[in-house]
Protein backbone atom coordinates (compact mmCIF):
# COMPACT_ATOMS: atom_id res chain seq x y z
CA UNK A 1 0.00 0.00 0.00
CA UNK A 2 2.81 2.40 0.79
CA UNK A 3 4.05 2.45 -2.76
CA UNK A 4 0.76 3.85 -4.05
CA UNK A 5 1.80 7.33 -3.00
CA UNK A 6 5.51 7.63 -2.74
CA UNK A 7 5.69 11.03 -1.09
CA UNK A 8 4.77 9.74 2.34
CA UNK A 9 7.51 9.69 4.87
CA UNK A 10 8.18 6.46 6.71
CA UNK A 11 6.34 7.46 9.91
CA UNK A 12 2.96 7.85 8.35
CA UNK A 13 3.24 4.95 5.97
CA UNK A 14 1.89 2.31 8.37
CA UNK A 15 -1.20 4.21 9.24
CA UNK A 16 -1.94 5.48 5.77
CA UNK A 17 -5.42 4.85 4.50
CA UNK A 18 -5.03 3.37 1.03
CA UNK A 19 -6.49 5.53 -1.68
CA UNK A 20 -8.76 3.41 -3.84
CA UNK A 21 -7.43 4.20 -7.25
CA UNK A 22 -8.84 2.43 -10.24
CA UNK A 23 -5.53 0.85 -11.08
CA UNK A 24 -6.81 -1.33 -13.81
CA UNK A 25 -6.88 -0.10 -17.34
CA UNK A 26 -9.47 -1.05 -19.86
CA UNK A 27 -8.48 -4.32 -21.50
CA UNK A 28 -9.57 -3.11 -24.89
CA UNK A 29 -8.16 0.37 -25.37
CA UNK A 30 -5.52 0.00 -22.64
CA UNK A 31 -5.86 3.70 -21.87
CA UNK A 32 -9.12 4.46 -20.13
CA UNK A 33 -9.62 3.73 -16.46
CA UNK A 34 -11.71 0.59 -16.04
CA UNK A 35 -15.11 1.10 -14.51
CA UNK A 36 -16.64 -2.32 -14.85
CA UNK A 37 -15.74 -6.00 -14.84
CA UNK A 38 -17.84 -8.31 -16.95
CA UNK A 39 -17.55 -12.05 -17.45
CA UNK A 40 -14.75 -13.32 -15.24
CA UNK A 41 -12.04 -10.73 -15.42
CA UNK A 42 -12.58 -8.40 -18.35
CA UNK A 43 -12.28 -4.79 -17.31
CA UNK A 44 -13.79 -2.16 -19.58
CA UNK A 45 -13.75 1.60 -19.56
CA UNK A 46 -16.97 3.52 -20.13
CA UNK A 47 -16.53 4.24 -23.80
CA UNK A 48 -15.39 0.74 -24.73
CA UNK A 49 -18.23 -0.79 -22.77
CA UNK A 50 -20.79 1.29 -24.64
CA UNK A 51 -19.26 0.27 -27.94
CA UNK A 52 -19.21 -3.37 -26.88
CA UNK A 53 -22.83 -3.24 -25.79
CA UNK A 54 -24.07 -1.62 -28.98
CA UNK A 55 -21.99 -3.88 -31.17
CA UNK A 56 -23.35 -6.99 -29.51
CA UNK A 57 -26.91 -5.99 -30.28
CA UNK A 58 -26.18 -5.35 -33.92
CA UNK A 59 -24.14 -8.54 -34.21
CA UNK A 60 -26.99 -10.57 -32.75
CA UNK A 61 -29.44 -9.21 -35.30
CA UNK A 62 -26.96 -9.36 -38.15
CA UNK A 63 -25.85 -12.90 -37.43
CA UNK A 64 -29.34 -14.29 -37.33
CA UNK A 65 -30.76 -12.37 -40.26
CA UNK A 66 -34.40 -12.86 -39.48
CA UNK A 67 -35.51 -9.26 -39.51
CA UNK A 68 -35.98 -7.97 -43.01
CA UNK A 69 -35.85 -4.33 -44.06
CA UNK A 70 -39.12 -2.42 -43.64
CA UNK A 71 -40.54 -5.19 -41.52
CA UNK A 72 -42.83 -4.23 -38.66
CA UNK A 73 -41.38 -5.37 -35.36
CA UNK A 74 -43.16 -5.13 -32.03
CA UNK A 75 -40.96 -4.51 -29.00
CA UNK A 76 -42.37 -6.08 -25.86
CA UNK A 77 -41.35 -3.78 -23.03
CA UNK A 78 -42.05 -4.62 -19.41
CA UNK A 79 -40.52 -1.45 -18.02
CA UNK A 80 -37.54 -3.31 -16.59
CA UNK A 81 -33.90 -2.60 -17.35
CA UNK A 82 -33.48 -5.29 -20.02
CA UNK A 83 -36.45 -4.36 -22.19
CA UNK A 84 -35.76 -0.64 -21.82
CA UNK A 85 -32.13 -1.19 -22.82
CA UNK A 86 -33.42 -3.09 -25.83
CA UNK A 87 -35.64 -0.14 -26.67
CA UNK A 88 -32.73 2.26 -26.39
CA UNK A 89 -30.60 0.01 -28.61
CA UNK A 90 -33.32 0.01 -31.25
CA UNK A 91 -33.54 3.79 -31.04
CA UNK A 92 -29.79 4.04 -31.32
CA UNK A 93 -29.75 1.68 -34.26
CA UNK A 94 -32.44 3.54 -36.14
CA UNK A 95 -30.94 6.97 -35.63
CA UNK A 96 -29.52 8.66 -38.66
CA UNK A 97 -25.98 8.90 -37.36
CA UNK A 98 -25.60 5.15 -37.02
CA UNK A 99 -23.10 3.85 -39.58
CA UNK A 100 -25.20 0.87 -40.53
CA UNK A 101 -28.72 1.81 -39.71
CA UNK A 102 -31.18 -0.80 -38.59
CA UNK A 103 -33.93 -0.98 -41.09
CA UNK A 104 -37.14 -2.14 -39.53
CA UNK A 105 -40.22 -0.32 -38.27
CA UNK A 106 -40.70 -0.69 -34.55
CA UNK A 107 -43.76 -0.46 -32.37
CA UNK A 108 -43.90 -0.88 -28.59
CA UNK A 109 -46.24 -2.93 -26.48
CA UNK A 110 -46.58 -2.90 -22.72
CA UNK A 111 -48.89 -5.30 -20.89
CA UNK A 112 -50.23 -3.96 -17.63
CA UNK A 113 -50.58 -7.03 -15.46
CA UNK A 114 -51.42 -5.22 -12.26
CA UNK A 115 -54.74 -7.04 -12.02
CA UNK A 116 -53.01 -10.38 -11.68
CA UNK A 117 -50.26 -9.09 -9.39
CA UNK A 118 -52.61 -7.37 -6.99
CA UNK A 119 -51.56 -3.78 -7.64
CA UNK A 120 -54.03 -0.99 -6.97
CA UNK A 121 -55.61 1.08 -9.74
CA UNK A 122 -53.65 4.17 -8.68
CA UNK A 123 -50.33 2.34 -8.82
CA UNK A 124 -51.19 1.00 -12.24
CA UNK A 125 -52.15 4.41 -13.53
CA UNK A 126 -48.97 5.89 -12.16
CA UNK A 127 -46.70 3.35 -13.81
CA UNK A 128 -48.72 3.52 -17.05
CA UNK A 129 -48.26 7.27 -17.13
CA UNK A 130 -44.50 6.99 -16.56
CA UNK A 131 -44.18 4.45 -19.31
CA UNK A 132 -46.36 6.48 -21.64
CA UNK A 133 -43.98 9.41 -21.27
CA UNK A 134 -41.00 7.15 -22.02
CA UNK A 135 -42.73 5.72 -25.10
CA UNK A 136 -43.81 9.09 -26.43
CA UNK A 137 -40.18 10.24 -26.27
CA UNK A 138 -39.17 7.49 -28.65
CA UNK A 139 -41.68 8.52 -31.30
CA UNK A 140 -42.66 4.93 -32.10
CA UNK A 141 -46.28 3.81 -32.13
CA UNK A 142 -47.10 2.13 -28.83
CA UNK A 143 -49.80 0.02 -27.21
CA UNK A 144 -50.49 -0.04 -23.51
CA UNK A 145 -52.76 -3.00 -22.98
CA UNK A 146 -54.15 -4.31 -19.73
CA UNK A 147 -54.09 -8.03 -19.09
CA UNK A 148 -57.86 -8.01 -18.51
CA UNK A 149 -58.31 -7.56 -22.24
CA UNK A 150 -57.20 -11.14 -22.75
CA UNK A 151 -60.80 -12.15 -22.05
CA UNK A 152 -62.02 -10.32 -25.10
CA UNK A 153 -59.63 -12.05 -27.47
CA UNK A 154 -61.11 -14.15 -30.26
CA UNK A 155 -60.51 -17.89 -30.26
CA UNK A 156 -58.35 -17.50 -33.34
CA UNK A 157 -55.47 -16.49 -31.08
CA UNK A 158 -55.18 -20.14 -30.08
CA UNK A 159 -54.68 -21.25 -33.66
CA UNK A 160 -51.20 -20.97 -35.06
CA UNK A 161 -51.11 -18.81 -38.17
CA UNK A 162 -49.45 -20.12 -41.25
CA UNK A 163 -46.14 -18.65 -42.16
CA UNK A 164 -46.54 -17.38 -45.67
CA UNK A 165 -44.75 -19.71 -48.15
CA UNK A 166 -44.91 -17.05 -50.84
CA UNK A 167 -42.46 -17.94 -53.61
CA UNK A 168 -41.82 -14.27 -54.28
CA UNK A 169 -40.31 -13.88 -50.80
CA UNK A 170 -36.80 -12.66 -51.23
CA UNK A 171 -33.83 -14.05 -49.42
CA UNK A 172 -32.36 -11.76 -46.76
CA UNK A 173 -29.57 -10.46 -48.98
CA UNK A 174 -31.87 -9.79 -51.90
CA UNK A 175 -34.31 -8.00 -49.62
CA UNK A 176 -31.58 -5.75 -48.28
CA UNK A 177 -30.31 -4.90 -51.76
CA UNK A 178 -33.77 -4.06 -52.98
CA UNK A 179 -34.38 -1.88 -49.95
CA UNK A 180 -31.19 0.08 -50.47
CA UNK A 181 -32.21 0.83 -54.07
CA UNK A 182 -35.65 2.02 -53.07
CA UNK A 183 -34.49 3.96 -50.04
CA UNK A 184 -34.76 7.49 -51.33
CA UNK A 185 -38.40 7.25 -52.34
CA UNK A 186 -39.52 5.63 -49.12
CA UNK A 187 -38.34 8.11 -46.50
CA UNK A 188 -41.10 10.71 -46.70
CA UNK A 189 -43.84 8.13 -46.94
CA UNK A 190 -42.45 6.44 -43.83
CA UNK A 191 -42.70 9.56 -41.72
CA UNK A 192 -46.27 10.27 -42.73
CA UNK A 193 -47.45 6.74 -42.14
CA UNK A 194 -45.66 6.51 -38.81
CA UNK A 195 -47.35 9.62 -37.52
CA UNK A 196 -50.71 8.33 -38.68
CA UNK A 197 -50.15 5.12 -36.77
CA UNK A 198 -49.37 6.65 -33.40
CA UNK A 199 -51.98 4.80 -31.48
CA UNK A 200 -52.41 5.28 -27.81
CA UNK A 201 -53.96 2.00 -26.74
CA UNK A 202 -55.49 3.06 -23.47
CA UNK A 203 -55.77 0.22 -21.03
CA UNK A 204 -59.52 0.14 -20.89
CA UNK A 205 -61.13 -2.93 -19.44
CA UNK A 206 -64.52 -3.80 -18.10
CA UNK A 207 -65.24 -4.57 -14.47
CA UNK A 208 -66.49 -8.01 -15.50
CA UNK A 209 -63.10 -8.85 -17.00
CA UNK A 210 -61.31 -7.50 -13.95
CA UNK A 211 -63.30 -9.83 -11.72
CA UNK A 212 -62.76 -12.72 -14.10
CA UNK A 213 -59.01 -12.20 -13.97
CA UNK A 214 -58.97 -12.01 -10.19
CA UNK A 215 -61.06 -15.16 -10.00
CA UNK A 216 -58.76 -16.95 -12.41
CA UNK A 217 -55.65 -16.12 -10.45
CA UNK A 218 -57.11 -16.82 -7.06
CA UNK A 219 -58.19 -20.26 -8.26
CA UNK A 220 -54.55 -21.14 -8.89
CA UNK A 221 -53.15 -22.47 -5.68
CA UNK A 222 -49.42 -22.17 -6.22
CA UNK A 223 -47.26 -19.23 -7.24
CA UNK A 224 -45.63 -21.48 -9.84
CA UNK A 225 -48.96 -21.98 -11.59
CA UNK A 226 -49.77 -18.27 -11.38
CA UNK A 227 -46.47 -17.28 -12.95
CA UNK A 228 -46.96 -19.82 -15.70
CA UNK A 229 -50.50 -18.63 -16.38
CA UNK A 230 -49.38 -15.00 -16.42
CA UNK A 231 -46.73 -15.83 -18.97
CA UNK A 232 -49.22 -17.67 -21.19
CA UNK A 233 -51.83 -14.91 -21.07
CA UNK A 234 -49.22 -12.25 -21.79
CA UNK A 235 -48.00 -14.18 -24.82
CA UNK A 236 -51.52 -14.50 -26.20
CA UNK A 237 -52.21 -10.83 -25.77
CA UNK A 238 -48.94 -9.79 -27.42
CA UNK A 239 -49.58 -12.22 -30.25
CA UNK A 240 -53.05 -10.86 -30.82
CA UNK A 241 -51.95 -7.23 -30.88
CA UNK A 242 -49.11 -8.14 -33.25
CA UNK A 243 -51.49 -9.92 -35.62
CA UNK A 244 -54.13 -7.18 -35.48
CA UNK A 245 -51.66 -4.48 -36.37
CA UNK A 246 -49.61 -6.27 -38.98
CA UNK A 247 -46.46 -6.93 -36.97
CA UNK A 248 -44.64 -10.01 -38.14
CA UNK A 249 -41.94 -10.05 -35.47
CA UNK A 250 -41.95 -9.51 -31.72
CA UNK A 251 -38.76 -8.68 -29.82
CA UNK A 252 -38.53 -9.78 -26.22
CA UNK A 253 -35.98 -8.43 -23.77
CA UNK A 254 -34.95 -11.67 -22.13
CA UNK A 255 -31.35 -11.53 -20.95
CA UNK A 256 -28.87 -14.41 -20.77
CA UNK A 257 -29.29 -14.79 -17.02
CA UNK A 258 -33.08 -14.82 -17.18
CA UNK A 259 -33.06 -17.33 -20.02
CA UNK A 260 -30.71 -19.61 -18.11
CA UNK A 261 -33.14 -19.54 -15.20
CA UNK A 262 -36.06 -20.12 -17.53
CA UNK A 263 -34.36 -23.08 -19.15
CA UNK A 264 -33.90 -24.88 -15.86
CA UNK A 265 -37.31 -23.97 -14.48
CA UNK A 266 -39.01 -25.10 -17.68
CA UNK A 267 -37.35 -28.47 -17.37
CA UNK A 268 -38.67 -28.63 -13.81
CA UNK A 269 -42.12 -27.67 -15.07
CA UNK A 270 -42.18 -30.46 -17.63
CA UNK A 271 -41.62 -28.27 -20.68
CA UNK A 272 -38.48 -30.03 -21.81
CA UNK A 273 -39.80 -30.64 -25.32
CA UNK A 274 -40.33 -26.93 -25.91
CA UNK A 275 -36.96 -25.72 -24.60
CA UNK A 276 -35.60 -24.71 -27.95
CA UNK A 277 -38.51 -22.41 -28.74
CA UNK A 278 -38.84 -21.11 -25.17
CA UNK A 279 -35.21 -20.05 -24.88
CA UNK A 280 -33.77 -19.88 -28.38
CA UNK A 281 -33.17 -16.75 -30.40
CA UNK A 282 -36.22 -17.18 -32.57
CA UNK A 283 -39.47 -18.84 -31.68
CA UNK A 284 -41.51 -19.76 -34.75
CA UNK A 285 -44.31 -21.69 -33.09
CA UNK A 286 -46.98 -19.11 -33.85
CA UNK A 287 -46.42 -19.32 -37.56
CA UNK A 288 -47.15 -15.84 -38.83
CA UNK A 289 -45.53 -14.01 -35.90
CA UNK A 290 -41.97 -14.89 -34.90
CA UNK A 291 -40.64 -14.08 -31.46
CA UNK A 292 -36.99 -13.04 -31.34
CA UNK A 293 -34.77 -12.47 -28.33
CA UNK A 294 -31.93 -10.13 -29.26
CA UNK A 295 -30.86 -9.53 -25.65
CA UNK A 296 -30.11 -13.17 -24.98
CA UNK A 297 -26.37 -12.62 -25.09
CA UNK A 298 -26.30 -10.01 -22.32
CA UNK A 299 -25.87 -10.89 -18.67
CA UNK A 300 -27.98 -9.07 -16.08
CA UNK A 301 -24.90 -7.26 -14.85
CA UNK A 302 -24.09 -5.79 -18.26
CA UNK A 303 -27.66 -4.63 -18.71
CA UNK A 304 -27.86 -3.11 -15.23
CA UNK A 305 -24.57 -1.25 -15.69
CA UNK A 306 -25.47 0.03 -19.14
CA UNK A 307 -28.84 1.14 -17.89
CA UNK A 308 -27.26 3.01 -15.00
CA UNK A 309 -24.27 4.51 -16.78
CA UNK A 310 -26.10 5.73 -19.82
CA UNK A 311 -29.31 6.75 -18.09
CA UNK A 312 -31.72 4.45 -19.86
CA UNK A 313 -35.16 5.41 -18.56
CA UNK A 314 -36.88 2.46 -16.97
CA UNK A 315 -39.67 1.93 -14.49
CA UNK A 316 -39.54 -0.69 -11.80
CA UNK A 317 -42.89 -2.46 -11.59
CA UNK A 318 -43.34 -5.12 -8.96
CA UNK A 319 -44.49 -8.47 -10.22
CA UNK A 320 -45.99 -11.63 -8.85
CA UNK A 321 -42.82 -12.79 -7.18
CA UNK A 322 -41.47 -9.53 -5.79
CA UNK A 323 -40.38 -9.86 -2.19
CA UNK A 324 -41.27 -13.51 -2.08
CA UNK A 325 -38.98 -15.89 -0.32
CA UNK A 326 -36.66 -18.30 -2.10
CA UNK A 327 -38.93 -21.32 -2.12
CA UNK A 328 -42.14 -19.56 -3.09
CA UNK A 329 -42.21 -21.00 -6.60
CA UNK A 330 -40.17 -23.23 -8.89
CA UNK A 331 -39.11 -20.22 -10.94
CA UNK A 332 -38.00 -18.32 -7.85
CA UNK A 333 -36.11 -21.28 -6.45
CA UNK A 334 -34.31 -21.85 -9.74
CA UNK A 335 -33.38 -18.18 -9.95
CA UNK A 336 -31.95 -18.25 -6.46
CA UNK A 337 -30.06 -21.48 -7.23
CA UNK A 338 -28.52 -20.21 -10.45
CA UNK A 339 -27.63 -16.79 -9.01
CA UNK A 340 -25.96 -18.26 -5.95
CA UNK A 341 -24.06 -20.77 -8.04
CA UNK A 342 -23.00 -18.01 -10.40
CA UNK A 343 -21.39 -16.05 -7.61
CA UNK A 344 -19.05 -18.95 -6.82
CA UNK A 345 -18.69 -20.28 -10.35
CA UNK A 346 -18.86 -17.34 -12.75
CA UNK A 347 -19.22 -19.49 -15.83
CA UNK A 348 -22.52 -21.06 -14.75
CA UNK A 349 -24.85 -18.83 -16.73
CA UNK A 350 -22.73 -18.85 -19.85
CA UNK A 351 -22.50 -22.66 -19.77
CA UNK A 352 -26.26 -22.98 -19.52
CA UNK A 353 -26.63 -20.45 -22.31
CA UNK A 354 -24.22 -22.29 -24.59
CA UNK A 355 -26.05 -25.53 -23.92
CA UNK A 356 -29.35 -23.90 -24.81
CA UNK A 357 -27.91 -22.78 -28.14
CA UNK A 358 -27.37 -26.40 -29.07
CA UNK A 359 -30.98 -27.38 -28.48
CA UNK A 360 -33.24 -27.93 -31.44
CA UNK A 361 -36.85 -28.96 -31.60
CA UNK A 362 -37.26 -32.52 -32.84
CA UNK A 363 -39.69 -32.49 -35.73
CA UNK A 364 -42.13 -35.37 -35.58
CA UNK A 365 -41.78 -37.72 -38.57
CA UNK A 366 -44.08 -36.75 -41.42
CA UNK A 367 -47.09 -39.03 -41.33
CA UNK A 368 -48.64 -40.52 -44.43
CA UNK A 369 -51.83 -38.52 -44.16
CA UNK A 370 -49.78 -35.28 -43.94
CA UNK A 371 -51.84 -33.95 -41.06
CA UNK A 372 -50.23 -31.10 -39.18
CA UNK A 373 -48.92 -32.21 -35.79
CA UNK A 374 -51.37 -31.45 -33.02
CA UNK A 375 -50.52 -28.46 -30.88
CA UNK A 376 -51.05 -27.65 -27.25
CA UNK A 377 -54.00 -25.30 -26.85
CA UNK A 378 -52.28 -22.92 -24.46
CA UNK A 379 -48.67 -22.67 -25.52
CA UNK A 380 -49.09 -23.72 -29.15
CA UNK A 381 -46.07 -26.02 -29.07
CA UNK A 382 -46.23 -29.38 -30.75
CA UNK A 383 -47.63 -31.91 -28.35
CA UNK A 384 -45.06 -34.24 -26.93
CA UNK A 385 -47.58 -36.75 -25.63
CA UNK A 386 -49.74 -39.04 -27.69
CA UNK A 387 -53.49 -38.75 -27.31
CA UNK A 388 -54.09 -42.39 -26.44
CA UNK A 389 -51.50 -42.23 -23.64
CA UNK A 390 -53.25 -39.29 -22.04
CA UNK A 391 -56.60 -41.04 -22.18
CA UNK A 392 -55.17 -44.01 -20.34
CA UNK A 393 -53.80 -41.61 -17.73
CA UNK A 394 -57.22 -40.04 -17.34
CA UNK A 395 -58.74 -43.43 -16.74
CA UNK A 396 -56.19 -44.21 -14.08
CA UNK A 397 -56.77 -40.92 -12.35
CA UNK A 398 -60.55 -41.21 -12.31
CA UNK A 399 -60.52 -44.86 -11.18
CA UNK B 1 -20.15 -0.17 16.45
CA UNK B 2 -17.46 2.09 17.88
CA UNK B 3 -18.66 5.22 19.63
CA UNK B 4 -17.97 8.48 17.80
CA UNK B 5 -14.69 10.09 18.68
CA UNK B 6 -13.35 13.56 18.07
CA UNK B 7 -10.68 12.75 15.61
CA UNK B 8 -9.03 15.72 14.02
CA UNK B 9 -5.84 13.84 13.53
CA UNK B 10 -7.49 11.19 11.60
CA UNK B 11 -8.12 13.39 8.71
CA UNK B 12 -5.01 15.41 9.39
CA UNK B 13 -3.00 12.32 8.59
CA UNK B 14 -4.24 12.34 5.09
CA UNK B 15 -1.82 14.82 3.64
CA UNK B 16 -3.25 14.46 0.16
CA UNK B 17 -6.68 15.63 1.26
CA UNK B 18 -7.22 19.10 -0.18
CA UNK B 19 -10.50 19.79 1.54
CA UNK B 20 -10.70 22.58 4.05
CA UNK B 21 -13.20 20.58 6.11
CA UNK B 22 -10.48 18.52 7.69
CA UNK B 23 -11.93 19.12 11.10
CA UNK B 24 -15.07 17.16 10.29
CA UNK B 25 -15.07 13.78 11.89
CA UNK B 26 -18.08 12.41 10.12
CA UNK B 27 -18.46 10.98 6.68
CA UNK B 28 -21.30 11.73 4.38
CA UNK B 29 -22.17 8.98 2.01
CA UNK B 30 -24.84 9.05 -0.64
CA UNK B 31 -26.60 5.74 -0.95
CA UNK B 32 -28.86 5.07 -3.88
CA UNK B 33 -30.93 2.03 -4.55
CA UNK B 34 -32.26 1.06 -7.91
CA UNK B 35 -34.05 -1.69 -9.70
CA UNK B 36 -36.39 -2.73 -6.95
CA UNK B 37 -33.96 -2.68 -4.06
CA UNK B 38 -35.69 0.49 -2.83
CA UNK B 39 -38.69 -1.62 -1.88
CA UNK B 40 -36.80 -2.79 1.17
CA UNK B 41 -36.10 0.77 2.25
CA UNK B 42 -39.62 2.22 2.33
CA UNK B 43 -39.50 2.96 -1.37
CA UNK B 44 -36.98 5.76 -0.90
CA UNK B 45 -34.27 5.63 -3.54
CA UNK B 46 -31.80 8.25 -2.43
CA UNK B 47 -30.39 8.50 1.05
CA UNK B 48 -27.79 10.83 2.39
CA UNK B 49 -26.34 9.25 5.45
CA UNK B 50 -23.85 10.52 7.93
CA UNK B 51 -21.76 7.81 9.46
CA UNK B 52 -20.47 8.44 12.94
CA UNK B 53 -16.73 8.87 13.26
CA UNK B 54 -14.65 5.99 14.53
CA UNK B 55 -11.00 5.13 14.93
CA UNK B 56 -10.77 2.73 12.03
CA UNK B 57 -11.84 3.96 8.67
CA UNK B 58 -15.22 2.77 7.49
CA UNK B 59 -15.11 0.00 4.95
CA UNK B 60 -17.90 -1.53 2.86
CA UNK B 61 -18.32 -4.44 5.21
CA UNK B 62 -19.09 -2.10 8.06
CA UNK B 63 -21.32 0.03 5.89
CA UNK B 64 -23.40 -3.00 4.97
CA UNK B 65 -23.71 -4.00 8.59
CA UNK B 66 -24.71 -0.43 9.41
CA UNK B 67 -27.32 -0.42 6.64
CA UNK B 68 -28.74 -3.68 7.89
CA UNK B 69 -28.97 -2.34 11.38
CA UNK B 70 -30.20 1.18 10.66
CA UNK B 71 -31.89 1.41 7.31
CA UNK B 72 -33.27 -1.93 6.25
CA UNK B 73 -36.97 -1.87 7.08
CA UNK B 74 -37.88 -5.44 6.24
CA UNK B 75 -36.65 -8.78 4.87
CA UNK B 76 -32.91 -8.47 5.44
CA UNK B 77 -32.34 -11.79 3.68
CA UNK B 78 -33.43 -10.20 0.40
CA UNK B 79 -30.61 -7.68 0.60
CA UNK B 80 -27.82 -9.39 2.42
CA UNK B 81 -26.40 -12.83 2.68
CA UNK B 82 -24.02 -13.16 5.58
CA UNK B 83 -21.49 -10.34 5.45
CA UNK B 84 -22.01 -9.34 1.88
CA UNK B 85 -24.86 -8.43 -0.40
CA UNK B 86 -27.03 -11.16 -1.78
CA UNK B 87 -25.83 -12.51 -5.15
CA UNK B 88 -27.71 -10.68 -7.86
CA UNK B 89 -27.37 -7.28 -6.23
CA UNK B 90 -24.77 -5.11 -7.92
CA UNK B 91 -22.84 -2.48 -6.06
CA UNK B 92 -21.37 0.60 -7.69
CA UNK B 93 -19.06 2.94 -5.85
CA UNK B 94 -18.73 6.33 -7.56
CA UNK B 95 -20.11 4.80 -10.74
CA UNK B 96 -17.56 2.02 -10.87
CA UNK B 97 -17.93 -1.69 -10.21
CA UNK B 98 -17.02 -2.47 -6.62
CA UNK B 99 -15.06 -5.50 -7.79
CA UNK B 100 -12.48 -3.05 -9.07
CA UNK B 101 -12.32 -1.35 -5.71
CA UNK B 102 -11.80 -4.37 -3.54
CA UNK B 103 -15.46 -5.18 -2.79
CA UNK B 104 -15.87 -5.43 0.97
CA UNK B 105 -12.40 -4.11 1.74
CA UNK B 106 -12.89 -0.79 0.03
CA UNK B 107 -12.50 2.05 2.47
CA UNK B 108 -15.07 4.76 2.25
CA UNK B 109 -14.24 8.34 1.51
CA UNK B 110 -16.27 11.40 2.37
CA UNK B 111 -19.07 12.16 -0.13
CA UNK B 112 -18.79 8.74 -1.74
CA UNK B 113 -21.71 7.62 -3.86
CA UNK B 114 -22.83 4.02 -3.42
CA UNK B 115 -25.52 2.49 -5.63
CA UNK B 116 -27.21 -0.85 -5.10
CA UNK B 117 -28.97 -2.32 -8.14
CA UNK B 118 -31.06 -5.45 -7.91
CA UNK B 119 -31.07 -7.64 -10.98
CA UNK B 120 -33.39 -10.28 -9.59
CA UNK B 121 -37.10 -10.84 -9.83
CA UNK B 122 -37.80 -11.05 -6.17
CA UNK B 123 -36.90 -7.48 -5.28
Amino acid sequence: MCEVEGDYNGLECNQKIPVPTLNRKCMKCKEGAAVLIIRVNDAFCRACFKEYFIHKFRAMLGKNRVIFPQEKVLLAVSGGAASCSMLSQVQEGLSREAPKKLRFMPGIIYIDDGGACGRSAEERQRSNALLKSIFTETGFPYFIVSLEQVFSLPASVLVPGTSDPDPSNLSYKQAVDQYVKEKQTLTEENVASAVAQLSIGDSVYSHKHKLALERLFSSLKTLTAKEDMLQTLRQHLILHIARENGYSKVMMGDSCSRLAVRLLSNIALGRGAALASDTGFSDPRYGDVVIVRPMRDYSSKEIAFYSRMFNVPSVFISGLDTKTHDKASIQRLTESFVTNLQSDFPSTVSTIYRTSEKLHTVMPPQSQSAEPASKCLLCLCTLDTKEDCTTEYEFCVSA
Amino acid sequence: MAAPLVLHLEFGRRVHLKRTEIKKNKKRIHVRKRGGAELLFDGVKNHHVTLPGQSDPWDMKQLLAWIRGNMLKERPELFMQGDTVRPGILVLINDADWELMGELEYQLQDQDNVVFISTLHGG
